[in-house]
């Protein structure tokens, strides 16, 4: 990037943060006037295929145009951690990417790019998880996440233990990002889900691990650029020996979405789903009360203007 | 005619090998590897008898066809005499003038031939494949394109990507241009400009000289059926046929060539003016075929270093690797080395393993490099899995399927779950959720078979738990351990590959969740 590519992309950024400002602004007076409005804070859809759910639940929001305005930059990041095929559930299910960058289109997108700092070797999770192809299909740019040189720093000044990370240039450069975790146990983490989804947005994912992992998971979602929606893909859930899995006995089928801006609020939601496959304290999952004591949402779900959907 | 046919099957050849070697985005389909299960070497330590013998018919038959055309190291060396007779000193001269003189009949070093080869059959016998891995012509080929030409390829591909994604074009992504080991670079630089420059300056003296291939390959080209003929009559002893000879062996003074040295370029066909030179069959009333001399003086120095050779053999035996100790809780060495999976074991892999470094180059996670002393000075350049860069992927079975010589026997995808090629070890005291009571669990996230589990620890906490059992030593857990400078966990190597046990599955429970339950 040279220099005016660079001081274009910083201007576009900074424009773009303005207008995320606005929106999260808009979304805090939603969740305050929530219930009187009508304005939804937090979609939950089940039992449909997890694109059909995923259009019920956008719908919700009035569609997609309210958080992709024409022109825009989008990045949108699956968890695409592990060589795994859809069916074993280590992966967010392509048919929900797909969708989703469907509808980023339709709403007007320039651009939308996909990527994932992987765990396994990057080439076969782009492509066992199925979710490459689908992306390619639908008209997005697949980018490589395996080396230092995809990462710029930024500040972290909200953070407690993690001021500074290195993050993925397909969020920097992005207009707005959409998250698009997978619901899974997770055997450090206890539970993946939007917030622990951000790690893939990181280059050094071991000082997570050796700063207090909860912490800094809240940490990194202090960060100023926040996704304008979490898509918690729940269709197939890995119950146990996450979040890699071992086989087809680990995932349970229980087609589930949930979608909300608040990211603490839609991980408290689906952590509470999952409570309902296997037992899992909230209070375990602590990266979840590290973001509510950042004020980076509320995990008090019955103050919010939730909309459930059985399809 | 015979000239142009054996140019482009040797360039094709050539190119497709090197290639193969390079090429890290699958381009070539796997079945590429069979131009390398050809070659010589490799085919006579994987025991493909087959191949063997069609290339021992070949030679009876055709002469060294094999050195001209299969063999890599010898086009390779083909292709920088033809530069050096295009750009070399003298070249500026008139077409005519220019390869004049360029060549000369020399007697064959035949001492030198058999005693190379001598000390090498020995040293391989007594275990110590490191000589015939370093002569041996395709895998010293196969270390220079790996260890030397890779590291510019991959700095091409980068310099391409960063051109193609300054707009936003992802066709191409970024790769480690690093070079593995000093060592091994080393050596494939010193092969490239050693071998080079003979070529450049005596054609293929190499293959004639230090090449065992070459040697044993003369030995049945004498016999061959086919060969390169003078006919005295039509000769006018021009000697012109003599300079065109980048093997040095025709003698065109006495109108007599050295068989065992004639890799049939057919060269000199076409510089023969009176058409004095033919390839054919033998004439049916002579049938000479040269003594053999024997030298008691070679009898002498194959035995000298016969003993020389076993006892250096003896003499590596495999120092251990010492991770240097910093001020960290509780430092660990390896005590064995790790083979890769299907090398069977240690001493199966270090026999016939000649680094060729095609597993290093293919293996997509980057878990092998060519060893400096973990295998002792005896499998030095042998490849070795080490889980800097990455871990072994539980589903790859690359190396296996790329091995030429059967040193990395192929696995399939079930026999790769089950083989255990090290174990996991937990050192507890160096844990980060011991350490610092916080959340962790890296290495259970990366392990395929949870032989590291997560199991409650104090404060709502979880600690990995090991059953050795069920490991693979992937390394999973290695090279994600977070802990500094001593990891957690490492993989001490199996000297004898074992059969993991399988892991006990969870009874698939049928959970029906109709609520969203908030």
């Amino acid at each position: 990037m040279d220099r005016r590519d660079f001081l274009k992309a910083f201007a576009v950024a900074g424009a773009a943060v303005t207008v995320q400002r606005a929106g999260a602004m808009d979304v805090m007076s939603q969740s305050m006037a929530g219930a009187e409005s009508g304005k939804v804070d937090l979609v939950a859809v089940m039992g449909g295929e997890p694109d059909e759910m995923f259009r019920r639940a956008i719908a919700e929001f009035g569609g997609m145009k309210n958080f992709v305005k024409p022109g825009m930059k989008v990045a949108v990041k699956p968890n695409i951690g592990w060589d795994k095929v859809p069916e074993l559930a280590g992966n967010t299910n392509p048919k929900l990417v797909t969708e989703i960058i469907k509808e980023c289109f339709e709403a007007g997108a320039s651009e939308v790019t996909v990527f994932d700092h992987t765990c396994d070797d990057w080439i076969k999770c782009y492509k066992n998880s199925g979710i490459e192809d689908a992306a390619k299909a639908a008209g997005a740019k697949v980018m490589p996440a395996h080396q230092e040189s995809y990462y710029r720093s930024i500040d972290l000044p909200r953070g407690k233990k993690m001021k500074t990370a290195k993050v993925h240039e397909a969020i920097l450069d992005s207009d707005v990002w959409i998250n698009v975790p997978i619901l899974k146990n997770h055997g450090g983490a206890n539970l993946t889900i939007s917030m622990k989804n951000h790690m893939g947005i990181v280059w050094d994912r071991g000082f997570f691990h050796q700063n207090d992992l909860q912490q800094c998971i809240a940490d990194i979602c202090t960060m100023d650029k926040k996704a304008v929606l979490n898509v918690v893909d729940a269709y197939r859930v890995l119950k146990t020996n996450g979040p890699r899995g071992r086989s087809a006995s680990d995932v349970v089928l229980t087609k589930g979405l949930f979608v909300s801006p608040d990211i603490v609020a839609v991980d408290t939601a689906a952590a509470k789903f999952f409570n309902q496959v296997r037992e899992m304290p909230l209070e375990s999952v602590g990266h979840l009360a590290n973001g509510q004591a950042l004020g980076i949402g509320t995990m008090d779900l019955d103050k919010l203007n939730i909309k459930r959907i059985k399809i | 005619m015979l000239r142009r046919i054996r140019t482009i099957l040797a360039i094709l050849f050539l190119g497709l090998i090197t290639f193969y070697f390079l090429d890290f985005a699958g381009l070539l389909p796997d079945g590429f590897n069979a131009l390398e299960r050809v070659q010589f070497v490799p085919a006579l330590i994987s025991l493909s008898l087959v191949t063997v013998l069609v290339l021992v018919a070949l030679t009876l038959v055709f002469g060294r066809i094999y050195c001209s055309v299969v063999c890599p190291m010898g086009v390779f060396q083909d292709v920088v005499t033809w530069l050096s007779a295009k750009f070399g000193k003298g070249s500026k001269g008139k077409k005519w003038s220019r390869r004049r003189k360029r060549f000369q009949f020399s007697p064959e070093k035949k001492i030198l031939r058999w005693s190379v080869f001598g000390v090498v059959l020995l040293a391989f016998l007594c275990g110590f494949t490191f000589l015939l891995g370093l002569v041996e012509p395709y895998s010293a080929f196969g270390r220079m394109v790996t260890n030397v030409f890779k590291p510019v390829y991959m700095l091409g591909n980068n310099l391409l990507e960063g051109i193609f994604s300054r707009f936003d074009n992802y066709t191409f992504y970024r790769v480690d241009a690093s070079i593995l080991s000093g060592f091994s670079f080393f050596i494939g630089l010193v092969t490239f400009l050693g071998i080079g420059y003979l070529a450049w300056q005596h054609g293929r003296t190499w293959c004639n000289t230090m090449c065992p291939v070459g040697t044993l390959l003369g030995l049945l080209s004498r016999f061959s059926l086919f060969k390169i003929r003078i006919d005295t009559e039509k000769c006018t002893h021009c000697m012109v046929c003599g300079t065109r000879c980048k093997a040095s062996c025709i003698d065109s003074k006495n109108q007599q060539i050295d068989y065992s040295r004639c890799v049939d370029c057919f060269d000199c066909l076409e510089s023969c003016k009176e058409g004095a030179l033919s390839y054919s069959l033998p004439k049916a009333t002579k049938a000479k075929v040269e003594p053999l001399v024997e030298d008691a003086s070679k009898r002498r120095f194959l035995i000298a270093s016969l003993a020389t050779t076993a006892a250096v053999g003896k003499m590596m035996a495999a120092p251990p690797q010492i991770v240097s100790n910093n001020n960290s809780v509780k430092p660990y060495k390896r005590l064995h080395p790790i083979t890769p999976p299907g090398s069977i074991s240690l001493a199966h892999f270090q026999q016939d393993c000649t680094s060729c470094h095609l597993c290093v180059s293919k293996c997509p996670s980057h878990v092998l490099k060519p060893s400096l002393l973990e295998y002792g000075l005896g499998g030095i350049m042998q490849p070795t899995v080490y889980f800097e860069k990455g871990f072994c992927n539980y589903d790859c079975t690359v190396c296996g399927d790329v091995c030429p010589n059967g040193a990395i026997k192929p696995l399939t995808v079930e026999e790769k779950h089950r083989t255990q090629m090290g174990k996991v070890v937990f050192i507890e005291e160096n844990c980060i959720v011991h350490l610092d009571g916080t959340s962790c669990g890296a290495c259970s996230e990366h392990c395929p078979t949870q032989a590291l589990s997560m199991v409650p620890y104090k404060d709502g906490l979880t600690i990995p738990h090991v059953n050795q059992d069920i490991c693979v030593g992937c390394g999973g857990c290695e090279y994600v351990c977070p802990a500094r400078p001593f990891r957690a966990v490492y993989i001490e190597g199996n000297p004898v590959h074992q059969e993991a046990k399988a892991f006990v599955e969870e009874k698939k429970e049928e959970i029906k969740v109709e609520d969203f339950g908030f």
